[in-house]
């Protein structure tokens, strides 16, 4: 392969897995910013996501939805409903009534839910992995001597539309505008008549919703599922968050997008290679901690009287 | 004699054990102007909290128009259009003028009402307008205090409770933000104004309420109050 095959390759796997991250980060961060609250039970929200919308392919196959794009797209949009409303149920259960309690235990109570998510997860598919069968094609196109399945392409756009639509909701409509307001003062909202309880549910279903859209998304890409599958991408997900400023959205978005950049560039140093790109990843995580712990969009609260 | 508004009843206020409000009772009619006096400490704040229902009442009662709202969640004592602005402003920082005015009105369904009202405020107040996408917190004290005021204005409410609105302000942008609220009171909204500056809060008011440690001490006319020896002892000086 020649250096720019190599740079479009590169390129292209980044920005999917970049968008994996960033869908998951934006979950972490929506939740941080609005209860100050590091959900871990976010990743694991991540894996029902996608052994929901398997199970729901699954069905959909035997219909005449199919399961190819229509059924996708079916299951996709009925994964992040379902999904979406068990992470309000698990922030009404598990989160609200800790919502005046000390920060640890609504932390503790979060590793709780996380437990009990993979936990189940576990039993029902005895531990084993899962192929995530589609009716899609391996058709594709080139770009030189890269192949690229329309697959990925479509991966990718549907990552990027979803990302834009969230921006929308976030800065057009009185809700987005709500979320943003609840996460620099609380109490004041309730004051401008804003009904917060209602608004941190709302945040909880877009938040858990991107991440099963997520879920989904990687069993289509990699073509199976495991119930320990949220692992590692929750650490590399809070590490997107932090990157790009925890509780800013636009953060999340870009700091997902860089970190899967930086990590599939980075399997092509020298000596280094694949086997080293989490170390690569928690190296930059170490670098933004140290020079500029706000993250990159983050800035110093302005104080004035 | 005008209908009562807003009718506190041996209403009292408690953090953790100690009592921050041991059962006060007051009456405000529409279209007066009535302030709460009072120094540091007082339970002057707490009884806003405590009608706006951020802090809960552990005893006693508070009416609107004679309807029982203890208690309420915060959001439908807003919807009733009982409107409480915070000590210390609280802008939204990081949200322009605009921003912080559209929120104001979370509660109105009605766009088009929306974009009417904050007209309104910026014909109100010509410097918001000039500024209506800058951050909330790069505004001056003055101009902040103003949006404050034209948040207050924005869900229409029927009386507006106001918190040391001349706390931190040059004595000049006081006059200029008491000219304001003397302004919106003429148009029909009641004002509950909450003051440590009792020369400035008296010459606004009709009447007025003397709190120390959680009791009302003394209540009256603005300007019976304002002669009296005690009074100007404690919160007038000279």
């Amino acid at each position: 392969m020649s250096l720019q095959e190599i740079v479009i390759q590169q390129l292209f796997n980044g920005l999917l897995l970049g968008s994996f991250y960033g869908l998951v980060a934006l979950g972490y961060s929506m939740v941080y910013g609005i209860i100050r609250l590091l959900n871990f039970a976010h990743a694991d929200i991540y894996m029902v996501g996608g052994f929901c919308s398997l199970s729901l392919l699954t069905f959909f196959g035997g219909t005449f939805i199919g399961n190819g794009w229509l059924g996708i797209i079916v299951s996709m949009f009925i994964t992040m409903i379902i999904v979406g409303l068990l992470g309000v149920v698990i922030e009404r259960v598990a989160y609200k009534p800790l919502r005046e309690a000390p920060r640890l235990s609504l932390l503790i109570s979060a590793l709780g839910v996380s437990m009990i998510l993979y936990n189940s997860a576990m039993v029902v598919t005895s531990g084993e992995y899962r192929p995530y069968k589609t009716g899609l094609s391996y058709e594709g196109f080139s770009i030189g001597s890269v192949f690229i399945t329309h697959t990925q392409a479509i991966l990718i756009v549907a990552a990027v539309i979803l990302m834009l639509i969230l921006h929308l909701f976030i800065t057009r409509t009185m809700y987005g505008k709500a979320m943003r307001a609840i996460s620099m003062d609380r109490d004041c909202c309730r004051l401008m008549g804003v009904n917060v309880n209602k608004i941190i549910a709302l945040t909880f279903f877009v938040g858990t919703a991107l991440a099963a859209s997520a879920g989904m998304m990687a069993g289509v890409y990699y073509g199976s599922l495991h119930f320990y599958m949220g692992f590692v991408i929750g650490i590399k997900a809070f590490t997107a968050a932090v990157i790009g400023g925890i509780g800013i959205i636009p953060g999340a978005m870009l700091g997902g997008l860089m970190l899967g950049l930086l990590e599939s560039f980075g399997t092509q140093i020298p000596f280094i290679g694949s086997a080293w790109k989490d170390v690569f990843s928690f190296i930059i995580l170490i670098l933004i901690l140290i020079f500029k712990p706000t993250g990159l969009l983050g800035k110093k609260e302005s104080e004035r009287m | 004699m005008s209908e009562v508004v807003l009718s506190l009843k041996n209403l009292e206020t408690r953090y953790g054990q100690i009592y921050a409000l041991k059962g006060i009772s007051l009456d405000i009619r529409e279209g007066e102007i009535v302030t709460l006096l009072g120094s540091n400490g007082a339970g002057k704040s707490t009884t806003l909290k405590t009608i706006s229902s951020l802090v809960p009442a552990c005893g006693g009662k508070v009416e609107f128009y004679g309807k029982d709202i203890t208690n309420a969640p915060p959001h439908s004592i807003v919807e009733m259009g009982v409107i409480h602005v915070p000590e210390g402003r609280r802008i939204f920082k990081e949200l322009n003028v605009t921003e912080n005015l559209e929120l104001a009105s979370f509660t109105l369904k009605d766009d088009a009402e929306r974009k009417r009202r904050i007209e309104n405020v910026f014909e109100l107040f010509p410097v918001l307008a000039e500024r209506r996408k800058q951050m909330g917190g790069l505004l001056s004290g003055g101009e902040q205090q103003m949006l404050a005021i034209g948040r207050a204005l924005m869900p229409d409410p029927k009386i507006v409770l106001l918190d040391e609105p001349s706390m931190g302000l040059a004595p000049i942008i006081v006059q200029g933000i008491m000219d304001i609220i003397k302004t919106i009171n003429d148009r029909g909204t009641t004002i509950l104004l909450v003051e440590q500056n009792a020369k400035v809060a008296l010459k606004l008011a009709d009447r007025g309420y003397v709190l120390e440690t959680g009791e009302i001490v003394m209540e009256g006319d603005a300007d019976k109050l304002s002669k009296d020896d005690s009074i100007v002892k404690a919160y007038l000086g000279h």
